[in-house]
């Protein structure tokens, strides 16, 4: 593309290219900001399987304005992705899985996708995305059973992809991470062990409850997926939230 | 000129519902030396003839690796081989780029299929004159495919084409029982044996033009080199070769050049070897 | 055919002088050299059978497949040259995926049938590329249009069907699926007859082993496309060769 060239020289005041008309100067404004979204997803991993937890909110700005939207998505048989970001974005990645899964089925080769597979796709997707300066505004947690072990990644958007044992995204990495990690070292130090499926999914609860009442775009409603060697489930939660020590917090009115 | 009205062209069905250009393909494949592709439980394993197009040149390669589980060989055009090669090749690397694992065989064969399906359709087009063996590894295990100029493919227990490969065919069904349950070692002394079959009493297996390629569990796609070629040779060595069945399929042999057999088509219907075929 | 070899029959896009098209003639003869495949449209779905022919001991069990499934709730099966099939079948699967991309709802069976009736039709009309060699029947079932069912030949004619069949023993299959009421036919009995009639057409002389394959789409199946359970499959064989041990008594079939 050929650069336009602006005769315009710092301190020349006089005449001040109208940098802002794309049509003029060849240029394009990317960046995006994302407009319904949905908060934290959290993800562990357990003795025998991985949990993902992310409520069914999606937000206008800062309205609550989809209170029903689930986001834990059942691939097939041994995966189960969940997003947070922009929910537009989610569901353009949700309709593609779809499909995938269904030329799969249609092909009825004994073949099914595996969690690592899915999730290197979506991490090419992802950073092609970025590198076209359109990214898709979205993490990913990815969750699954790949030859036997328990696999739990994360892709963000700009396709960074990595592999781990207890992951959470937006205000969870902040909040409830630590949360994720204590749970996990305190069982290591008392059994020397990791969790099993109740006690991972009761850590993700707690932390889903503690998201609730410090991250003002979560909601009380959430799911709860489960994926284990023989198994996918996802579990329809809510909490029961109580604002009595509301009053006690002051100085913020 | 042509040996009838209806084979000029692949668009021309004949009046018995036939592609004549599309069979006339298919005989270029027995024009190539003999390739044997067989497999038990866990491994796949191609024993293939190596040819040396005249006396100041190499035996050339016959197997061709696609991917670190899967490849092929081939009898018929060797520039078509090599074509369909490439093509296997990226689609191998692109879905491994994207999924960071192994195209499962069977839907590279499906590609493959539907890709040389094409050229039997158009008018600018000839079909591909080259019929593969592929063997591959995944996780629905072993695998042996055939491909035709037709673009048909099959999923094999084991199989022979090229020149006089109807003997290796012959001792491949009899034999066919044992393979699943047999270790790779025999499973390779099968495929010699079979491989042997196709030759002429005068000719041998040598170090020299035999081809031998594995690939199963845990066991990446591996040609073997010479010395290890050598060692399985001397595993059937000195046994009694079984007589030549009378092959059908009566084309060439060794490293001649593709005569006319009994039974042939008149000669000026024969693909004159407009291209080396290997 | 008296005007075989008049140099009126080596062109697609050629009319005899007395208003054929040849080429598009021999193509059915490539349909009637298959072995045969039937489809059968009965109150609650659509079931399909196929007498594959083996041609080799070396031949992997179940290579050779001529029954696919298209989408979820379509099945297809096929008659002629395998590779003129698949690549059929291939794009047939794309028109599936480009609606469902477009819509997000799965195809109508009398929308897949005209497109692909097209993209047939469309190779009977030049020189350049011949016309395919085989005909396919298409099924499904969904809940508001029923059981559905139609045939392309390698014309690009389709029509609707309630029973049909296709290769080299399609008359004498046609005359067994006029003896069914198939209206009033369940799935469930209708995959026991097409078994029999499979078995029954079949041509020990001529083609000595083949496999049968059998599948279905229906109510039963709810609304999917899948090939039948080992336990009605060996109901269907046992019904199929039973029946025949009868007949061969009686009629000398």
């Amino acid at each position: 593309m050929e650069m336009k060239q602006h005769n315009w020289i710092p301190g020349n005041f006089k005449s001040v290219p109208d940098i802002g008309r794309s049509a003029q100067n060849d240029s394009v404004q990317h960046g995006w900001t994302p407009i319904t979204t949905t908060t934290s997803v959290l993800g562990v991993v357990f003795d025998n399987g991985v949990a993902l937890a992310a409520d069914t909110l999606t937000s206008y700005g800062s309205m609550a304005c989809f209170q029903n939207n689930p986001r834990i998505l059942t691939v097939n048989k041994n995966i189960i992705v969940a997003a947070s970001g922009e929910y537009s974005d989610f569901q353009f990645i949700r309709d593609a899985v779809e499909e995938k899964v269904r030329t799969e089925i249609s092909l009825n080769d004994g073949i099914s996708m595996k969690p690592k597979a899915l999730y290197t796709w979506l991490s090419r997707v992802l950073y092609n995305r970025r590198t076209k300066m359109k990214p898709l505004w979205s993490t990913f947690l990815v969750a699954g059973i790949q030859n036997d072990e328990p696999f739990l990644g994360q892709i963000d958007k700009l396709g960074t992809a990595f592999v781990d044992e207890q992951i959470a995204c937006g205000y969870g990495a902040y909040l409830a991470l630590p949360l994720l990690r204590k749970g996990i070292e305190e069982k290591r130090e008392k059994s020397n062990s990791k969790l099993t499926k109740e006690e991972a999914v009761d850590l993700l609860k707690k932390c889903m409850e503690v998201l609730y009442y410090r991250d003002a775009r979560s909601h009380d409603k959430y799911q709860i997926g489960v994926v284990t060697k023989d198994s996918v489930e996802v579990l329809d939660l809510a909490l029961k939230p109580t604002w009595e020590v509301a009053k006690l917090v002051q100085g913020y009115e | 000129m042509f040996r009838n009205q209806y084979d000029s062209d692949v668009t021309v069905w004949s009046p018995q519902g036939r592609l004549h250009q599309v069979e006339y393909a298919m005989e270029a494949v027995k024009l190539g030396s003999a390739v044997v592709a067989l497999k038990n439980k866990t491994h796949a394993a191609i024993v293939a003839l190596k040819r040396a197009p005249n006396e100041l040149s190499a035996y050339q390669k016959k197997i061709i690796p696609v991917d670190d589980h899967i490849g092929f060989s081939f009898s018929g055009l060797l520039a078509d081989a090599r074509i369909l090669s490439k093509y296997m090749r990226s689609e191998c690397s692109s879905h491994k780029f994207a999924h960071g694992e192994d195209l499962p065989v069977n839907r590279l064969m499906t590609k493959v299929g539907n890709r040389m399906q094409l050229c039997t359709q158009r008018y600018d087009k000839r079909p591909y004159g080259v019929g593969l063996l592929v063997a591959g590894y995944d996780d629905n295990g072993p695998h042996i495919y055939q491909t035709c100029p037709s673009a048909n493919y099959t999923d094999c227990k084991a199989m022979a084409i090229g020149s006089r490969s109807q003997s290796a065919r012959t001792y491949l069904e009899r034999n066919l029982e044992a393979f699943k349950e047999t270790t790779l070692e025999e499973l390779l002394k099968h495929g010699m044996r079979a491989l042997r079959d196709t030759l002429p009493n005068d000719v041998n297996l040598t170090s020299k033009n035999v081809s031998i390629a594995v690939v199963g569990k845990g066991q990446l796609f591996e040609i073997f080199n010479e010395e290890k070629t050598q060692a399985h040779l001397l595993l059937i060595e000195g046994e009694e070769r079984r007589a030549p069945v009378p092959s059908s399929d009566s084309a060439s042999s060794g490293s001649q050049p593709p005569q006319d057999g009994p039974g042939a088509p008149p000669s000026d219907a024969v693909p004159a070897v407009a291209m080396e075929t290997e | 055919m008296s005007s075989i070899g008049t140099g009126y029959d080596l062109s697609a896009s050629q009319f005899s002088p007395d208003g054929r098209v040849f080429q598009v003639e021999y193509a059915f003869k490539a349909v009637e050299n298959s072995g045969t495949a039937i489809a059968l449209r009965g109150s609650d779905g659509v079931v399909f059978a196929v007498e594959k022919l083996v041609t080799s001991k070396l031949h992997e069990d179940g290579t050779g497949k001529r029954l696919f499934s298209i989408e979820n709730h379509i099945g297809m099966a096929v008659g002629g040259l395998m590779a003129d099939a698949s690549a059929i079948l291939d794009i047939a699967r794309g028109e599936a995926r480009s609606f469902r991309q477009s819509y997000n709802v799965p195809i109508s069976l009398k929308y897949l049938n005209e497109r692909l009736s097209m993209y047939i039709h469309a190779h009977t009309l030049y020189s350049a590329i011949r016309p395919f060699g085989c005909a396919i029947i298409i099924g499904s079932y969904d809940s508001t249009d029923g059981p559905q069912m139609y045939m392309i030949d390698p014309a690009g004619v389709s029509f609707g069907y309630f029973g049909c069949a296709i290769g080299k023993a399609k008359q004498t299959a046609k005359t067994e699926i006029e003896k069914l009421s198939l209206k009033t036919m369940t799935c469930k009995e209708l995959i026991k007859e097409a078994a029999k009639i499979i078995y029954m057409v079949h041509d020990e002389l001529k083609d000595k082993q083949f496999e049968l394959e059998l599948s279905w789409v229906g109510k039963h199946t709810d609304g999917k496309y899948e090939e039948v359970s080992k336990e009605v499959y060996e109901d269907a064989l046992k019904y199929a060769k039973a029946s025949l041990d009868d007949d061969s008594g009686s009629d000398g079939e």
